[in-house]
């Protein structure tokens, strides 16, 4: 057997692609719903947490910095081992699945909540003024004039964040979430050989370069022009 | 409530782990001060070959940076650490951290480098290379102490997301503050351990964080 057959009888056998790519398919199933379920909730979350501090209630804004400062510190295997292997133990159990959605989700309205919040008070204070002189309240004012020009605003520096929260999507395997990463390591070590888990890099390459390359598309185009 | 309490802030495990968490904490330092410089270098090198007049280079590395950051930081490290010995290529833990960690971060720096570079007019360049300047003192002394200027908020939180990242070592039993924690964690079957990690990682990150808010603000208000 030469090197090169060897090379791809090790980490390219046809036999074992054949055999196990239905295994890879069903984590990429889990890893693009989970993605889409953190993704969903995260921004929402992150969105209104920026809503909320615009009316400046003392006590929620506390609240809501010491949120954003605590997820945008800890890493997020830290909080997923923390949740998953805690809460049993008081007699709360989720299944893991939840925990990573949860905690990527936290982690993605921590990002997104600075994000927007910076959109908000980046707002001309005569644009403030102008609305409520119409007539409009506060409320409205946040709803129909600000918020809009912050989301636009936002969208930039978002993408990159959220396509890496996404990609943490990945550490579910450490608490056994069936994405595509546990799907491949459990596979290569049932059957010896690293073709598995080539096959659930690729599946990532694959899932995840046209994001990359739309992000950097979406980076261009959606720009401020600096003055 | 007393359970809750029992469960994550229980201060007598808290103490007796305190000297197993404190190596680990020291462990992730020392893997921080190999990583960051690493691919702070690895970065600046990427994007000035992504900026090269040569199309096939430029691409080449535009395509090779968008590979890897498609990869999640975790598939990498798996794959190189448990991946190449079937190729009979043994890493050791910190030989396939640091490995991945490259790829991963200098890819990261290397996007944050270019924009900050493409930040900078092209006439500097052509002026400063007008002066007399080679294109290596251009680049150290004209170009690249505004660039940084300009993307100062984006290197700084690249690389709060590299310190968090270095607790993905843990999967592969490097011993750094969150495996620590965890082993701790299974061998007194009780969360504290973990929330003391928790609260070392928000300690060292916390400044950091605020530091990046207030460069950013800076930054807006240029």
């Amino acid at each position: 057997m030469t090197a090169w057959e060897r090379f791809l009888e090790t980490f390219f056998k046809p036999e074992l692609m054949v055999q196990y790519w239905p295994d890879i398919l069903e984590g990429v199933v889990v890893t693009v719903q989970i993605a889409a379920a953190v993704v969903v909730t995260g921004l929402a979350l992150g969105l209104m947490l920026a809503s909320v501090r615009a009316y400046q209630v003392r006590f929620l804004n506390l609240f809501i910095v010491i949120f954003v400062d605590v997820f945008r510190a800890l890493p997020p295997l830290v909080a997923i081992l923390l949740i998953y292997f805690g809460l049993p133990n008081i007699d709360i159990v989720l299944p893991s699945f939840a925990v990573l959605w949860l905690v990527l989700s936290f982690v993605l309205a921590a990002f997104a909540e600075e994000i927007f919040w910076a959109g908000i008070t980046s707002t001309p204070k005569g644009q403030w003024e102008a609305a409520r002189s119409t007539g409009l309240t506060f409320s409205q004012t946040l709803l129909s004039v600000v918020l809009p020009q912050a989301i636009r605003l936002g969208i930039p520096p978002l993408t990159n964040r959220t396509i890496a929260i996404t990609k943490n999507t990945a550490l579910g395997t450490v608490i056994g979430v069936s994405e595509i990463l546990s799907q491949a390591t459990s596979a290569q070590a049932f059957t010896g050989n690293a073709t598995p888990l080539m096959m659930g890099a690729l599946a990532y390459i694959i899932l995840f370069i046209p994001i990359v390359a739309v992000g950097r598309w979406i980076e261009t185009r959606f720009a401020w022009r600096r003055a | 409530m007393e359970v809750f309490l029992h469960q994550f802030l229980n201060f007598e495990i808290m103490q007796k782990v305190f000297p197993l968490l404190l190596k680990g904490l020291w462990t992730t330092l020392y893997l921080c001060v190999l990583v960051i410089p690493l691919g702070l270098a690895g970065g600046l090198l990427l994007a000035l070959l992504s900026l090269s007049r040569r199309r096939a280079v430029a691409w080449t590395t535009i395509a090779l940076v968008d590979l890897f950051r498609a990869a999640p930081p975790l598939v990498l490290l798996i794959l190189l650490y448990s991946g190449l010995p079937f190729a009979g290529i043994k890493l050791t833990p910190t030989a396939a951290v640091c490995l991945a960690f490259f790829c991963n971060t200098s890819s990261y720096y290397g996007e944050i480098y270019r924009a900050g570079i493409e930040s900078v007019g092209r006439g500097q360049w052509e002026a400063a290379r007008s002066t007399g300047l080679s294109a290596p003192q251009t680049l150290t002394y004209v170009i690249l102490p505004q660039a940084v200027r300009n993307v100062l908020p984006d290197l700084v939180s690249n690389t709060i997301e590299v310190v968090k990242l270095t607790s993905i070592a843990s999967v592969v039993s490097f011993p750094e503050l969150l495996y620590s924690a965890d082993m701790a964690r299974s061998v007194t079957l009780n969360s504290s351990p973990v929330v003391l990690a928790a609260v070392m990682y928000i300690l060292l990150l916390w400044p950091l964080v605020r530091l990046v808010s207030r460069l950013e603000r800076q930054v807006a208000a240029r």
